[in-house]
């Protein structure tokens, strides 16, 4: 028995082990000795979770696209956040002008409804477009060169939408049917946050049972698993892609007015860091898995947002807020030692990409 | 056969493509910017020069797209394509005109439509507009039809032009420091742009010098290659004599502001050395490669810095440990990143980057490495009394580096780690099983691109003179990851032409920083869709691109079907 696990164990495994045993040591002992130290109610636990709910499936969504992309093209689609900021950038001016005119106040379903169409229509567009120009031509080339097409495609899509809209920010105007909060029992909740988590749920569920139970979907996943055999199944594997890039368009778009709506503001380079987390969101889950991107989404809403007061105060670390994104990037490391394809795996005809 | 529109009005589609692409690049105030230099006085602006050079490109891809070559429909083309796109132009000025665009699109602005007017009333503005594209798609059918040895001597004529007009304000003062050389920057400059004289004098000095070298390049050609072992190593050894000496006056001749350009692709040029071991030889996709740099850079700052007052070494004391622990932590990170493959390892070192860069910034490092505010008074690299202080002086110092640097990973290359590393770039499991041993091959990569990332962020920190957090964030690495594969992934001059086209071109049009991602993002997605294997590439690469374009690529649309036999 313990022969074998001496064979199984090669010494590079042992310092990964120990690493992630070390930090998962330090995540527990600072989380016992927060709950010890009891600086936090459980008012404050329960609003963490609520607000890492809402930030996760707002990640989730985004890493839908990405995770989407790279099943079907084994690409990173770096431009998938400028994806995600142009639809609420280019909204924002719709949502300003219902602002003006009163109707946000009178009728928010409806300029809500308005404003996301108008959101995912261009988030739509974009990706569409982005794949038809950028990505088409550049099938069968190496890895690396769509990658930097992307970063590219990336830039661009940037300062294109900087130059178009300007280079500040713009604050997105406040709906005030979904000020204030209600209460679920003892729990209070903020109604933009629910609205962000019941949309961003519904949107997933549709998406979900839209690549599970339609014909549509069904070509689309047999397209991310062998190309060659749906093209001889009569699929028409172009458009296939197509639809890809215009699903995670719209499903960025959505995420774009619940980002939006939760932080209140919309810039040109607000797609930068979410788009990151995204991605990370979509590699915890497992990429190419469409649950899996879901799943890393919410996680990692919920890593952040609970992390730096769970584990690093009771550490006695400073201003452990500001240490957020490290958390979730040692999650993410933490990850890709103890379980290297995502948390559900990945679902990936080939391995080796 | 039914006649779709393209093939009833030629030009159709493109116009609108370059229609679009002219409203756009108004909407989103390139033009406007762009208009407040002249390229040649009195004659054309830069704004200008930009609209005419777009709308020339399309047309001449309309003009391509013909199927024949006789003057009639080619010419007709080239005129519907300029039309077209002078009428979307026209039509955006009507709209802008009726509606108040300005509300959404700020660049929409009444001195926009001023310009694309020609300055003249609604009427004979829109009229001008239609003519000029008229105009520049009946040209652009001329230059198609004419015989090629003219067409590259006019193209190259009038690029010369766009590029010095656009450079005037370095190239001015460059050759007018040079006494005898005055003159000519009097004659060629006058106000804001190219005089009238010394634009003409310029384009035909372009043009025929273009004319000249193509026809005789040839015959250059067999001369070099006829020539006797003996003379043919006198003429390298010349050139490589020549090269250093210009490399060692270089900062001198160029003035303050391009020597500082050359230092930044200088930084750019070591790093990319570094990552191109990783990227280019390895086969190891590192998006956290930044890490290192920073590592290289706080430590110098720790080791020397008063403000601290840990340690007060001297530079050449510290650099030796930055690179040390720069090489440590590549280990530390190649560890437990060795089994992910391709892009789970592109995340992981992503995120490592952002792990290192959030630390130095949190306020909880902040008596060890500064915090938000940083490190100063980092002291400057001395050898006796010398300091390397001002861009012109610390240039020698990264020349020495980039030989250093440049030198090693020449002869690591062709070394037995390099070729393990090109077999493990290759396949993985085929490098294992020849013997190859993945965990020590794929630490040596990791570890020599972090310690030269490190010995750059040494310098870095050195030539500033104090490191802040936000210096080292993740856009350095995809730059970085960017140059090289814009040079030619594993090709080391390539790391030095990428570093200048991706870091030196954009530096010196800081005046219109506005734009200069937008043209950078244009540019590499142009780059990646007509030259994929980099600007100076290997020569396997190239093969290997070429080979994937030859046999998986879908059969040229249109192309007659060869009956077998």
């Amino acid at each position: 028995m313990l022969k074998n696990l001496r064979e199984r164990m090669s010494p590079t495994d042992i310092v990964m082990w120990s690493i992630g045993g070390l930090l998962m040591l330090l995540i527990v002992w600072g989380s016992a000795s927060t709950i010890i130290k009891g600086t936090y109610s459980a008012r404050h636990w329960v609003d963490f979770v609520i607000f890492g709910l809402a930030q996760g499936s707002i990640y989730a969504l985004i890493a839908m696209g990405y995770t989407m992309v790279y099943g079907v093209l084994r690409m990173i689609n770096f431009a998938h956040s400028e994806v995600f900021m142009s639809g609420p950038y280019t909204a924002y001016f719709f949502a300003a002008y219902f602002y003006r005119s009163g109707l946000l106040d009178s009728h928010p379903v409806i300029s809500l409804v308005l404003v996301f169409i108008v959101s995912m229509a261009t988030s739509t567009l974009i990706a569409v477009l982005l794949e038809r120009i950028a990505y088409r031509p550049l099938r069968g080339a190496p890895r690396l060169v769509p990658l930097i097409t992307a970063i590219g495609a990336s830039f661009f899509l940037q300062y294109v939408f900087r130059g178009l809209y300007g280079s500040g920010f713009q604050a997105y105007p406040v709906v005030t049917a979904l000020e204030g909060h209600f209460a679920l029992g003892p729990i209070r909740v903020l109604k933009f946050q629910a609205l962000v988590i019941v949309a961003a749920g519904l949107l997933m569920v549709a998406l979900y049972q839209f690549t599970q139970r339609t014909r549509l979907g069904k070509a689309l996943r047999s397209v991310s698993e062998d190309k060659e055999a749906s093209a001889l199944m009569g699929i028409d594997v172009d458009r296939m892609i197509s639809m890809t890039f215009m699903i995670g368009g719209a499903a960025a778009g959505a995420a774009g007015v619940l980002y939006a709506i939760m932080f209140k503001q919309v810039h040109f380079f607000m797609g930068f860091i979410p788009g990151i987390k995204a991605f990370t969101a979509a590699v915890l889950g497992g990429i190419g898995n469409i649950p899996g991107a879901m799943l890393g989404g919410i996680f990692l809403g919920l890593v952040e947002s609970v992390g730096p007061s769970l584990f690093l105060d009771g550490l006695g670390i400073v201003a452990p807020y500001q240490l957020k994104d490290a958390i979730a990037f040692t999650m993410l490391v933490l990850v890709l030692i103890f379980r290297p394809s995502g948390i559900l795996g990945e679902r990936l005809a080939v391995t080796k990409a | 056969m039914t006649a779709t529109p393209t093939q009833r009005l030629p030009g159709f589609r493109m116009g609108v493509i370059g229609g679009v692409c002219l409203v756009l690049l108004s909407l989103i105030g390139m033009v406007y910017a762009f208009n407040q230099r002249e390229i040649v006085s009195g004659v054309i602006s830069m704004g200008q020069t930009l609209l005419v050079f777009t709308s020339a490109f399309i047309a001449y891809m309309a003009v391509k797209r013909t199927p024949s070559r006789s003057a009639g429909p080619v010419l007709a083309a080239g005129v519907t394509a300029g039309l077209v796109m002078a009428a979307l132009l026209a039509l955006l000025i009507l709209l802008g005109k009726t509606v108040n665009l300005r509300q959404v699109f700020i660049n929409a602005s009444p001195a926009l439509f001023n310009l694309l007017l020609f300055h003249q009333e609604l009427g004979t503005g829109l009229g001008l507009l239609l003519l000029a594209g008229a105009l520049i798609g009946a040209l652009t059918g001329l230059l198609y039809l004419m015989p090629s040895l003219w067409r590259r001597a006019l193209v190259t004529g009038f690029c010369s032009l766009a590029v010095v007009g656009m450079l005037q304000d370095l190239i001015a003062p460059i050759i007018g420091a040079w006494g005898p050389f005055a003159v000519l920057s009097d004659w060629l400059f006058s106000g804001n742009g190219l005089s009238l004289g010394g634009g003409m004098g310029l384009f035909i000095a372009a043009a025929g010098a273009t004319a000249i070298w193509s026809t005789n390049r040839q015959a250059v050609g067999h001369r070099i290659q006829r020539m006797q072992p003996g003379p043919k190593r006198n003429l390298k050894l010349t050139a490589i004599l020549v090269a250093a000496v210009l490399l060692l006056i270089l900062p001198h001749a160029l003035g303050l502001f391009l020597s500082e350009v050359l230092t930044i692709v200088g930084l750019y040029v070591l790093l990319g050395l570094g990552l191109n071991i990783v990227v280019g030889f390895a086969g190891l996709l590192d998006l956290g490669y930044v890490a290192f740099f920073a590592i290289g850079s706080y430590t110098v700052a720790i080791l020397t810095s008063p403000e601290l007052g840990f340690f007060s070494l001297t530079f050449w004391q510290a650099l030796p440990f930055a690179i040390i622990f720069g090489i440590i932590a590549g280990v530390m990170l190649g560890i437990p990143v060795l089994k992910m493959r391709g892009d789970y390892l592109a995340i992981a070192t992503l995120g490592f980057g952002e792990i290192i860069r959030i630390l130095v910034l949190s306020d909880a490092l902040r008596p060890w490495l500064g915090g938000a505010q940083g490190i100063g008074k980092i002291t400057k690299a001395q050898i006796g009394e010398f300091e390397f202080a001002s861009p012109q002086e610390v240039y020698y110092l990264l020349l020495a580096g980039c030989i250093l640097v440049g030198f090693i990973s020449w002869r690591l290359r062709d070394s037995r780690l390099g070729r393990a590393w090109m077999a493990m770039r290759e396949d993985e499991d085929v490098a294992q099983a020849m013997g190859i041993n993945l965990v020590a091959t794929k630490l040596m990569a990791f570890a020599t691109g972090a310690g030269f990332s490190a010995l750059s962020g040494a310098i870095f920190a050195s030539k500033i003179g104090s490191v802040y957090p936000h210096s080292f964030n993740v856009m350095i690495s995809i730059n970085i990851l960017c140059v090289i594969i814009v040079g030619g992934m594993g090709s080391m001059p390539g790391v030095v032409v990428g570093a200048f086209a991706l870091v030196g071109l954009p530096e010196l049009l800081r005046e219109f920083a506005e734009y200069r991602l937008l043209v950078y993002g244009a540019a590499l997605v142009a780059m990646m869709l007509l030259k994929p294997e980099g600007l100076w590439p290997e020569a396997t690469h190239v093969r290997e691109l070429h080979d994937s374009a030859e046999t998986q690529g879908p059969p040229a649309a249109g192309a007659p079907a060869v009956p077998p036999g």
